[in-house]
């Protein structure tokens, strides 16, 4: 079984500051990390390996410093690694992400291709079907559970008051979910060989043959034009010291209000 | 691209019930329709649906297409592809709007890949612009930054919509438009999915999004038998529990009571955060709130600022306390 992983380093959002004057974010000192569900399809993949045999790959698209994602994916049980890097790349929304990424994916052999269902950042979700769309294969998103069954997989995809089971062939692409396992921490083993023995192959957009038109900036159908910082200030009474008078004060406003 | 015209709203049933997310969007597509001049048109999806087209165009819809088959009745990526894109590179719609759910989620970017057009992801507002394009507006980064997305170039602009943040249009029982029905062209070769069943859990539902009174704890409850307290507090109150991010994450309380950006957007009446600071993060999920109450032991934690009221204190303390203050309280109303 051949599987791919499309992963992503993402900054660990519950450490982002912004600047409160260029409203764009405070990247120093942040840490990076592997998307948290990007890790999720990653420990699904290599189990499938383990237990069916074949090989794990894994991809991402980004700058040189990604290439710690990979490294760490390669630590926990990957075995081969692509970088897709290129300026060209840069400020691609979701659809020039996905278009990257099809056109390295269709240069490989493949039964299984895994996404988180969305990265921390972005909250999109956006990448995994459309990556499907661009390969030409079916989808399964929202995924808690897989069993294979021949050259088809019985899934359970999630829905808002339950779930679904679905039967569907490989090749095809799922996207996974917290819910599907806990993913492994590297072995010693492990980091040792993915740093002295695996290779992360970095990839450039001429090496990929892509037209730089269809990536990147230029390759986006949507742009950003304005960011700000959400403003929500409220001129608050606050009250403070004897907890008795405080409630007393609490409540008399929630009673005018007619909130009680 | 003028010959692009027209805001279509994917409209969600299961089992034959529409969402409430579907008419939330379609009040929104009236407005924005009406701000360009255009006609608002429901997309309506299933298997013998036909009967929920009348009830859309009260809720604002001008037109409801209704796309009726067998192989229609259960949502599957494929067929749902195929038909929607049929129709749309056929009358070509200047925008379609989805809900951002389970099933408005997996669709709307296959739709977009395969239309080669751009896909803004779980917009909380929209707008239209003085060149008329369609003003995608969203959180990012965890609630840290609003980003407004334009799609310039590429045709139909698109977005999904998170639900509970747009408002559904007053019923209006004597509004009249058209329904027109639309033969698919499908067949059961094109679904390459077979759904084997669709299970409910039975698991309580929480709903609150429609509470008026929401109690939400935070890190600061300290564990779950804190969230006792919090529960009391919402029952004297007739509330509902909600929970920050850092409580759910600490498994102190399921993530269905979850409120936040990456849990659920409310708006009650009333919303009093216990032992929450006010994470960005958790203000996007609840900043729209009538009134709201903050109780934090720290005078400086963010959410004071966007209190209306606020008790600086040990919430083990003020809790309990503001509890018996609202029992006299009813008891004084009743007399």
């Amino acid at each position: 079984m051949d599987i791919i992983v499309c992963i992503k380093q993402v900054p660990d959002t519950s450490e982002v500051k912004i600047d409160p004057v260029t409203k764009t974010l405070i990247r120093e000192g942040v840490p990076s990390i592997i998307n948290p569900e990007d890790k999720n399809a990653l420990e699904e993949a290599i189990r499938i390996k383990e237990k069916y045999g074949g090989k794990v790959t894994v991809i991402t698209m980004g700058p040189q410093q990604a290439e710690e994602a990979l490294r760490e994916a390669l630590a926990m049980g990957a075995d081969e690694a692509y970088l897709l890097s290129d300026k060209a790349f840069a400020g691609a929304d979701t659809c020039a992400t996905a278009k990257t990424l099809a056109t390295m994916i269709k240069k490989l052999e493949y039964d299984l291709v895994f996404c988180g269902r969305q990265a921390i950042d972005g909250d999109t979700a956006q990448v995994g079907p459309q990556l499907a769309e661009q390969l030409g294969i079916p989808q399964v998103t929202y995924v808690k559970e897989i069993k294979i069954e021949g050259d088809s997989l019985i899934v359970k995809r999630i829905l808002e008051d339950g779930y679904e089971v679905i039967k569907v062939k490989m090749p095809v692409l799922l996207t996974a979910t917290k819910e599907l396992n806990t993913p492994r921490y590297p072995s010693i083993k492990g980091i040792f060989e993915a740093y002295r023995e695996k290779e992360v192959k970095i990839v450039t957009a001429s090496e990929l043959g892509i037209d730089p038109q269809e990536v990147g900036l230029k390759g986006s159908p949507t742009r950003v034009i304005a960011t700000t910082t959400p403003e929500t200030e409220r001129a608050g009474e606050i009250f403070t010291g004897n907890v008795k008078e405080c409630v007393q004060n609490l409540v008399q406003r929630l009673v005018e209000k007619h909130l009680i | 691209m003028s010959e692009y015209k027209d805001i279509w709203v994917f409209v969600e049933q299961r089992e034959q019930k529409l969402m409430n997310v579907s008419l939330e969007i379609l009040g929104e597509a009236r407005r924005l329709a009406d701000k360009k001049g255009v006609k608002a048109c429901a997309v309506l999806v299933g298997y013998e649906v036909k009967g929920l087209a009348e009830e859309l165009i009260k809720y604002g819809a001008d037109v409801v297409y209704v796309i009726d088959h067998l192989l229609l009745k259960n949502y599957t990526t494929d067929a749902y592809t195929k038909v929607i894109c049929d129709l749309a590179n056929s009358l070509k719609p200047e925008v379609i709007l989805y809900g951002a759910t389970y099933v408005g989620r997996d669709l709307a970017p296959r739709i977009a890949a395969r239309m080669r057009t751009g896909l803004t992801a779980d917009c909380t507002a929209l707008d239209i612009d003085e060149n008329g394009l369609l003003l995608q507006i969203r959180p990012a980064f965890g609630g840290n930054l609003i980003a407004t997305i334009i799609c310039p170039e590429r045709r139909p602009q698109m977005a999904t919509i998170r639900p509970g943040v747009m408002k559904k249009a007053l019923i209006d029982e004597g509004r009249r438009g058209e329904v027109i029905e639309i033969k698919p062209v499908i067949e059961e070769k094109d679904i390459r999915t077979e759904i084997i069943s669709i299970i409910k859990e039975a698991r309580q539902k929480v709903n609150l999004e429609e509470a008026d009174i929401i109690v939400s704890g935070g890190r600061g409850v300290g564990g779950p038998e804190g969230f006792k307290l919090i529960e009391e507090l919402a029952e004297v109150l007739g509330g509902v529990v909600g929970a920050s991010r850092a409580a759910v994450e600490a498994g102190w309380i399921s993530s269905d009571h979850q409120v936040g950006q990456t849990g659920k957007t409310v708006r009650p009446k009333l919303y009093i955060a216990c032992g929450i600071s006010g994470a960005i993060q958790h203000i996007a999920g609840m900043g729209g709130a009538k009134t709201i109450v903050a109780i934090n032991k720290n005078p400086d934690a963010p959410i004071f600022k966007i209190a209306d009221y606020g008790i600086v204190g040990d919430l083990f303390k003020v809790i309990p306390a503001l509890i018996e203050e609202i029992k006299e309280a009813k008891k004084k109303a009743m007399a």
